[in-house]
């Protein structure tokens, strides 16, 4: 287990980085953690970043793209200009939520 | 200082090859293809023979799973053959994919066209069916021989379905 500090905040990460505990992330900490990997955040960024920590809440699992996808009401052909390439474990970063575990 | 890395792996591709038309090989194809685009890969999906019939328009909704020669289903092979036990095992099927919160096949074909992913459909097997563009699903690129499909994989991986 390792430590990041973000906004002047030690968090415990995974080995490859993703939080630990999402309950130490902060709002102002995503700004941080978008731009450590090459994102501006935007509104339509915040929306997913939003459903998707509350669903985990409501879920104790970090949602699917799909989920992501009717739940926050971004089409999948966006989220994947919000967050290229690897949208599903970006939004996850992103929001200090655990690596994704399902498949679809 | 641990950031995953979210970096290209190089150039990654992958052709998925769908020769089946049972609503367990289209899953298998398509949960591949998403989990591949949502990796960040270059995804191909190349429908030839029965494949074929997960871009058909009106054989996309009715594509079941069959108990008949199925061993691992646990079903009598005495019973399997009865009227109805394959549309029962098929209704069996889509209901545990729905529970897992796994879209219907069309919806599915969508998402991975989103993503990104590319359809291309098998020359032969159209001339075959006597099938042209009018019968497919919206999305698929063009109808390519098997020589176009090699070009296409060139460099990446290919799996046969």
């Amino acid at each position: 287990m390792a430590t990041m500090t973000y906004s002047g905040v030690e968090v415990e990460v995974d080995e490859e980085g993703f939080f630990v505990d999402p309950e130490t992330w902060t709002e102002e900490i995503a700004g941080e953690l978008a731009s450590a990997i090459g994102i501006e955040l935007t509104e339509d960024h915040w929306s997913v970043i939003k459903f998707a920590r509350e669903d985990f809440v409501a879920k104790g699992e970090t949602p699917t793209l799909r989920r992501v996808s009717t739940g926050a009401g971004v089409p999948t052909k966006a989220l994947f200009e919000l967050f290229p390439k690897k949208p599903a474990k970006k939004f996850a970063f992103v929001s200090g939520l655990p690596k994704p575990k399902g498949c679809v | 200082m641990p950031i995953p890395s979210f970096d290209d792996d190089g150039d990654r591709k992958v052709t998925i090859i769908l020769s089946q038309g049972s609503l367990e090989s289209a899953y298998a194809a398509l949960i591949m293809a998403n989990s591949a685009l949502g990796e960040g890969i270059e995804t191909h999906l190349f429908f030839t023979f029965w494949g074929l019939d997960l871009i058909t328009d009106k054989k996309i909704d009715h594509m079941g799973v069959t108990p008949v020669g199925n061993l691992n289903m646990g079903m009598p092979q005495a019973v399997a053959p009865i009227p109805g036990m394959a549309s029962v095992a098929t209704k069996m099927m889509k209901n545990k994919i729905a529970g897992l919160d796994v879209p219907p096949l069309r919806e599915f074909m969508e998402m991975v066209q989103d993503s990104g992913g590319a359809f291309w459909a098998c020359r032969m097997t159209v001339d075959m069916f006597d099938i042209d563009e009018s019968d497919f699903v919206p999305g698929v690129k063009d109808i390519v021989s098997a020589a176009d499909m090699f070009n296409l994989a060139e460099g990446g991986q290919i799996l046969f379905i």
